[in-house]
This record gives C-alpha cells, structure tokens and sequence, in this order.
C-alpha cells in the first residue's frame, strides 16, 4: 500500500481498478490545518486527466505494472505481433492501441512494453528510428522558390518533411518523440 | 536576520532562546513532530515562551528552528525557521499592527543593504505595503470566494480543501491580508471573541495567497485550555493511534498570564516573498536535497 505522504511527481498509483501517473503534485497544509496533497494524474489507459486532493490518511494501491522487451515481428489484419524477448512468448497488440507508434515500427525492431495487469497499455518507441524513404520528388538543382523542406514518404508509409536533397532510397534519422526528421544517414 | 533582530530590540522586546528538544509537546492534530531519543523536536517554541510570558517576561521574542515531519513541499520544510513573538496585556489588534510595521521595516533595511553592498535590487516585488493592509474575515472570504459558506465547509469537513483551493489563492495579491476571526474549532489556543463566542481572536497573514504568520490573542483559562486539549488527545489517538502526554506544567504556567498575543512567523517564507523565489529550497543554505 502506498499512503499520501509517498505522493510525488511520476509515482504511479491505482484508482478505481486504473493506473495513474502524477504528473504534477503541490503540498498545502493551511495554518494548523491537515496536510492536503493535489494531485493531476494521467489515466495510463484511456490517457484522461484527473485532478485530485488528498489527505494523509488516505491509501492506494500500488498497480501491478511490469515493463518488458519485446520485439516486433509481422502486421496481420490490424494486429501487430510482438515476442517477449526473454521468454519467447508471442502476443499481438491492435491497430488503435499502437497509436502513432505505427509511424516508425520496422521488422525486428526491439520496444519497451508496459501492461497492467498482464495487459499491454503502452509502448515506448526507441528515442530514435532509421527508415528508409521509398518516395520523394527529385531535387531540381536551382530552385530558387525558396522551400527548404519537401515531403517524403518512408517505408512504414509516414509522410514528414525533409530537406531538399534527402532522395528516393536514403536512410533518414527520425526523433519519434516529435515525429521530426533528424539527419540523413551514410549507409 | 540582523533586520529582523533589530525592529525587536528597537521596540524593547527581550530575545529569549528555548531547548528545541522537548519531552512534552502541544498536542495539536494536523502537526506530526519528529522525535529525537524518547523526546520531540520542537514545531514550534510557543510552550516554552508563553511559560516565560507566565513568569513574568512582557515582551519576547525568538528565532529558531523548528520541524514538522512529512511536510515537505514548495513552501514546506521538515527543518525550518520560526519567528515568533509575544506581548502580555495585549490583543491580536496589536500583533497585526507589529506586522504591518514589520515587514515595512523589513523591506527598507533590505533595500539599504542592498544599497550598501552596490547591488540596486527590489524586495517583495509586485506587493504595496504603504496603502492600507486588506482585513477579511474568515466568513467574508467565504462569502467572497468559496462555493459554500463557512458553516457548511465545517459541517462536511472540508474547510481546508476550500480555504487552499478558493481562498488562499485570492489574498494578499496586493497588499498583504489579514485573514481574521476563525471559527472556534480551528483555534485551539486562541482565546473567544467576547461578542462572538463562535469566533476566536485568531489571524493569519497571507501574502501573494502564501501563509506567512498565525497570530492570537492567547487562552489563559487553564480549564478552558485543558478542555480543548483533551479533544485534540482523544482525535490524535483516532486518527494517529498515538497517545499524547497532557502538557501539565503548561496548563498551570499559563493560569498566571492575564492577557497576552503571540504570533509565528515563517522566516524562510518572508524571504522568498522579499526575493520571489518560486520554492522554499531556494532560500535556505542547505535544502534536504543538497545535503545529500
């Protein structure tokens, strides 16, 4: 059990069967009144915010949360494969839970994956991924309209901007927090 | 620090400095201390210098550290500095006079010696201490402020969640507030208003919605006190399960004070409010987190 003196920023608690994450805490204790703890929490599922007080008193329950390595495998009919990496075991999470991780995921690739009570509820992405860019418009040397960046199209079907000289075939750099393109990469 | 020493030795107040490791405490509910070898940290010096007040001291005064455990916050401390004051045959009108004078003079002694030191900065930037001090009754910023009245906020227990939410953030944005006239569940050591027995002599000074003090004109009616106190006991040991010790010899020290007002000042926050810090731990030498 968790009490509310334990309350601080990112320690995840269970409310109501869901785990939150605090994202911001404020300790106020008026004049010789009790002990208050305000709380704003993300529901890790469904991602709704929810503000709270609570006193000392009050308990929570710690969620059973376990992150694990898992690796990417196929795309079938909306559900995406993964295998644990350290058991082996095999599960497919969908479309919608994916999110816009869908973006960037690549065969083989290896994710952080978080579940709740034996429930997948969010994948973290590496910080940076590598696609290769399957169309662009060539560059037409002496374009002087003034863009500095074209769209391109990479092999998970994402669309973002480049700048001119990234070409049909290059590997680009890609900041998934942002979705942004980071640096064209020498093969 | 010298300034505030200096406004007290300047108005004929004796600076008096009390054990901070104690074997009987106030029991007061909502403050958990910390112990030390079978003995309490002090939360505050207020037993031991209305114990002077009773010997025969009239004008006191003390600086010191005082703990309070679990709290810990952008305006809490564990370990933090305490200012209190105390003046026989007087009422809380006096105190909230001594803070208006206070925190004027605070501001230009930090002025000059900014002066001094060939820095030009500005203290409690944003606040007006010159033109007159807000004064609200606990009632009125209910009225004012809250979704619901006092009554009906003590009546469902939730006086402190509104009082943080609603009230606190509204006073003291210009000129410091007085937030005065508690109702007498929430004064314990404070003595009833003579024409409003509900009500208690009680004040809180807030400034930018922080609480900077808690001053009272003091209950010196041992039955009376020893009354309140045994509540607290009986509240401490339901929601706490701890048992607390009667502070008898206080009980019997306070029966020779007549009339007197005390007040508790946070010194750390009278300088993050004189320097705009945004977190207590800025304006400390040391914050738990850099002795580590």
């Amino acid at each position: 059990m968790l009490s509310a003196s334990d309350l601080r920023k990112g320690l995840k608690v269970q409310i109501d069967g869901n785990p939150y994450v605090v994202i911001d805490f404020e300790f106020s204790k008026p004049g010789k009144g009790q002990a208050l703890y305000r709380c704003k929490m993300r529901n890790m599922i469904s991602g709704n915010q929810l503000v709270q007080t609570y006193r000392s008193n009050d308990k929570f329950e710690k969620p059973d949360l376990e992150e694990r390595k898992m690796q990417y495998l196929y795309n079938g009919g909306g559900e995406y494969h993964f295998m644990d990496t350290e058991n082996f075991d095999q599960m497919f999470i969908t479309t919608e839970q994916l999110g816009e991780n869908k973006s960037f995921l690549v065969d083989n690739m290896e994710v952080d994956m978080l579940f709740f009570e034996g429930q997948a509820i969010d994948i973290t992405m590496p910080m940076f991924v590598y696609l290769n860019v399957t169309t662009a418009d060539p560059w037409a040397k002496g374009d002087t309209s003034g863009n500095d960046t074209k769209p391109v199209t990479v092999e998970t079907g994402y669309e973002l901007q480049v700048p001119p000289f990234v070409e049909e075939g290059d590997k680009i750099q890609i900041d998934t927090r942002t979705g942004a393109y980071v640096t064209r990469v020498k093969e | 620090m010298a300034s505030l020493r200096s406004f007290f030795a300047g108005r004929g107040f004796l600076e008096v400095d009390t054990p901070i490791r104690q074997p009987v405490l106030i029991p007061e509910r909502y403050i958990e201390p910390l112990r030390s070898e079978g003995a309490y940290l002090q939360t505050s010096p207020e037993l031991c210098m209305k114990r002077l007040l009773a010997s025969g001291c009239a004008k006191i005064f003390q600086i010191c550290p005082c703990f309070r455990k679990n709290e810990q916050g952008r305006r809490h401390l564990e370990e933090f500095t305490m200012l209190e004051w105390y003046h026989s045959g007087e009422s809380y009108l006096k105190l909230m006079a001594d803070c208006e004078e206070l925190l004027r003079f605070v501001q230009q002694q930090f002025i000059l010696q900014s002066d001094l030191h060939g820095y030009t900065r500005s203290f409690f930037a944003g606040f007006d201490f010159e033109s007159a001090w807000e004064r609200l009754t606990v009632e009125s910023a209910f009225q004012k402020y809250s979704p619901c009245s006092v009554k009906e906020a003590l009546a469902d227990n939730s006086f402190d969640e509104i009082l943080v939410e609603y009230v606190e953030p509204e006073l003291g944005k210009k000129t410091p507030t007085f937030l005065l006239n508690y109702p007498l569940e929430l004064g314990s050591l404070a003595k009833a208003k003579a024409t409003e027995p509900d009500t208690v002599e009680r004040f809180e000074l807030y400034l930018g919605g922080i609480e900077l003090a808690n001053g009272f004109s003091e209950l010196t009616d041992a039955a009376e006190q020893r009354l309140r106190f045994e509540e607290e006991i009986v509240d401490i040991k339901r929601t706490w399960g701890q048992d607390i010790t009667m502070p008898d010899v206080f009980l019997r020290d306070i029966e020779n004070i007549k009339v007197a007002a005390g007040i508790a000042l946070g010194v750390d926050r009278l300088f993050m409010l004189a320097l705009g810090a945004e977190d207590i731990a800025d304006v400390v030498s040391f914050s738990p987190a850099d002795l580590v």
